[in-house]
């Protein structure tokens, strides 16, 4: 039995037919399928051991408290951070960025100051900062794109300034699909003075990631996108930084004491964790990092470099598709890939290589001022995952060249 | 889900007509319509003079199926009666919400009756419905003005 035939019998809705086709699942920039002992770990917790953590002083609860406190333990080992209370347990990535956008950004930002983020940022890190600056006088600054699409080095030498109070970024785009350079970017924002928040949901479950070695000053992904339950996302932050900010949530589990006039609030990481917090979700995730840790990165990062580069060349041969982030001049490319089928817009094409089984992403992927930049209204997405297989390629490739004739369009 | 069903000829053909996609020489009603979850967007154009629809086009990006519907439509509503319009509207909304409709409101619809299938696919509604909700829209904001 080949890697991906043995991996895809661990995730039940793959093995799932479509219709009258098989499934070939390429939304996994979107959110990935989840294999059975993510599924039993929920399960299990909800069977065995549900009660509200950190409160009751009897069994079930302190287990609870385990499974809880154990899966941000191990999500701490998962990124490198120093601590485990520098880990905040949220319900995704976008609840992540806006804490930090709310509770840093609106305290750190003023008037006359300056955010930069790149033009490729998903919505979730560009609306939050749109408000900040709009909120504070202050100014928000974008990084544009190099000719093959990766992002301007003139704009990260010199736009980060003495003035730049944030700088925010994607450490892979999920729309072009590329690495970009963080650690330069930290150095560089460091230098003046910045602090940088990485948004890692769509590196987080395709790489090693090592947040110290970053030294990214906030780093945040979602469970869901590396085969979690949806509803548990993570934001990372230095510790002096969170020590620093004001509770972004307020109520039950983040105080220490309540008085009529004042509260103390609790210690990291429950300042930030206010009300009963997402348990089945954490033990989910906590699984799914040992079923990550199991694959190991080196294989995933192989696969899906090996299925992107063969989707790419067999998409370079039909001369209709245009492809976006898919001739970068570094090797910094990731499973995502964009395009567009020419006459057909893509919710066409999506609909199209769904009567084929075929799931693929169609719009403007939260990233409206990217679609902007690219002239383009909207594009397709396919993005693949380890447990993607070269014939799912050439299912996709195979719907793919039955579109245009769909729509009366010469091939 | 049959494609066939979906992208008609009738569909495909008005998808790519380029008949009613231009700027109208004297407007006096222009209305944006979007659809939020693809971003697409369209401006309606109208000519209304004495209650009537003299005249009307639209430009802006969208699919096949937004596209072919938006021709259709005003197909339909050149000539017509703004009332005649909107009741054409309320019949097209009906149909894509899956009401009943009677045959003669069926036969009413004539074209865009050929809209019916995209009722069945949830993912594909707001593209059928954008030129419509424009035109109700554009017409409703006219109302509150008087």
């Amino acid at each position: 039995m080949n890697n991906t035939v043995k991996f895809k019998a661990d995730f039940p809705l793959l093995g799932k037919p479509m219709g009258n086709n098989p499934l070939v699942y390429l939304d996994n920039g979107a959110t990935t399928q989840k294999p059975g002992e993510v599924i039993k770990a929920i399960t299990e917790y909800y069977d065995s051991f549900n009660a509200n953590p950190h409160r009751g002083a009897y069994e079930l609860s302190i287990k609870a408290t385990d499974i809880y406190e154990n899966a941000r333990i191990k999500t701490q080992q998962f990124i490198n951070a120093k601590y485990s209370h520098e880990i905040i347990f949220t319900k995704n990535a976008t609840e992540s960025l806006n804490l930090v956008a709310y509770s840093y950004g609106l305290s750190h930002v003023g008037a006359g100051d300056e955010v930069l983020i790149a033009i490729s940022e998903h919505h979730s890190n560009l609306v939050p900062w749109q408000y900040v600056c709009q909120m504070k006088g202050a100014t928000l600054k974008y990084i544009y794109l190099e000719e093959d699409h990766n992002l301007s080095q003139r704009d990260i030498e010199e736009k980060i300034t003495e003035k730049t109070k944030v700088v925010a970024v994607a450490q892979v785009s999920n729309v072009l699909g590329l690495i970009n350079p963080v650690k330069e970017i930290v150095e560089r924002a460091h230098k003046a003075g910045a602090v940088v928040v990485v948004d890692g949901s769509q590196s987080v479950p395709h790489m090693a990631v090592d947040v110290q070695d970053m030294d990214a000053d906030f780093f945040v992904f979602s469970g869901h996108k590396m085969l979690s339950p949806m509803g548990i996302g993570v934001l990372y932050g230095k510790e002096a930084l969170l020590n620093d900010m004001p509770p972004f949530l307020m109520g039950g589990d983040m105080i220490d004491y309540v008085e009529e006039q004042h509260t103390d609030y609790a210690p990291l990481p429950a300042k930030f964790e206010a009300g009963t917090q997402n348990v089945g979700g954490a033990a989910g995730l906590s699984a799914a990092i040992d079923y990550l840790n199991r694959v190991g990165f080196e294989y995933i990062e192989k696969q899906e470099k090996e299925l992107t580069k063969y989707a790419i060349s067999r998409m370079k041969e039909m001369d209709y598709i245009e492809l976006y982030g898919c001739d970068s001049s570094r090797d910094n490319k990731t499973g995502i890939v964009t395009f567009n089928v020419k006459d057909v817009h893509p919710h066409d094409v999506s609909t199209i290589m769904d009567a084929h089984g075929v799931a693929i992403r169609a719009g403007h992927h939260c990233a409206q001022p990217l679609m902007i930049y690219l002239k383009q209204n909207a594009t397709c997405r396919a993005s693949f995952y380890f447990y993607n297989s070269k014939e799912d390629v050439d299912k996709f490739i195979e719907a793919l060249s039955k579109v245009r004739g769909v729509l009366g369009l010469g091939a | 889900m049959e494609l066939d069903s979906i992208y008609t000829e009738l569909i495909s053909e008005h998808s790519r007509s380029t008949e009613h996609k231009h700027h109208l020489e004297c407007p006096n009603m222009s209305l944006k319509g979007r659809n939020p979850s693809c971003g697409d967007e369209i401006t309606l154009e109208l000519q209304v003079e004495d209650g009537y629809i003299k005249d009307a086009s639209f430009v802006g990006i969208g699919c096949a199926i937004s596209q072919a519907s938006t021709s259709i439509m005003i197909d339909l509503i050149k000539g017509e009666s703004v009332a005649k319009a909107r009741h054409l509207a309320n019949l097209f909304l009906r149909m894509i919400k899956r009401e009943e409709l009677t045959e003669d409101e069926e036969e009413e619809l004539d074209e865009a009756f050929a809209l019916k299938n995209i009722s069945n696919m949830p993912a594909r509604v707001k593209c059928a419905v954008l030129s419509w909700h424009t035109l109700e829209e554009a017409f409703k904001e006219v109302e509150g003005k008087h």
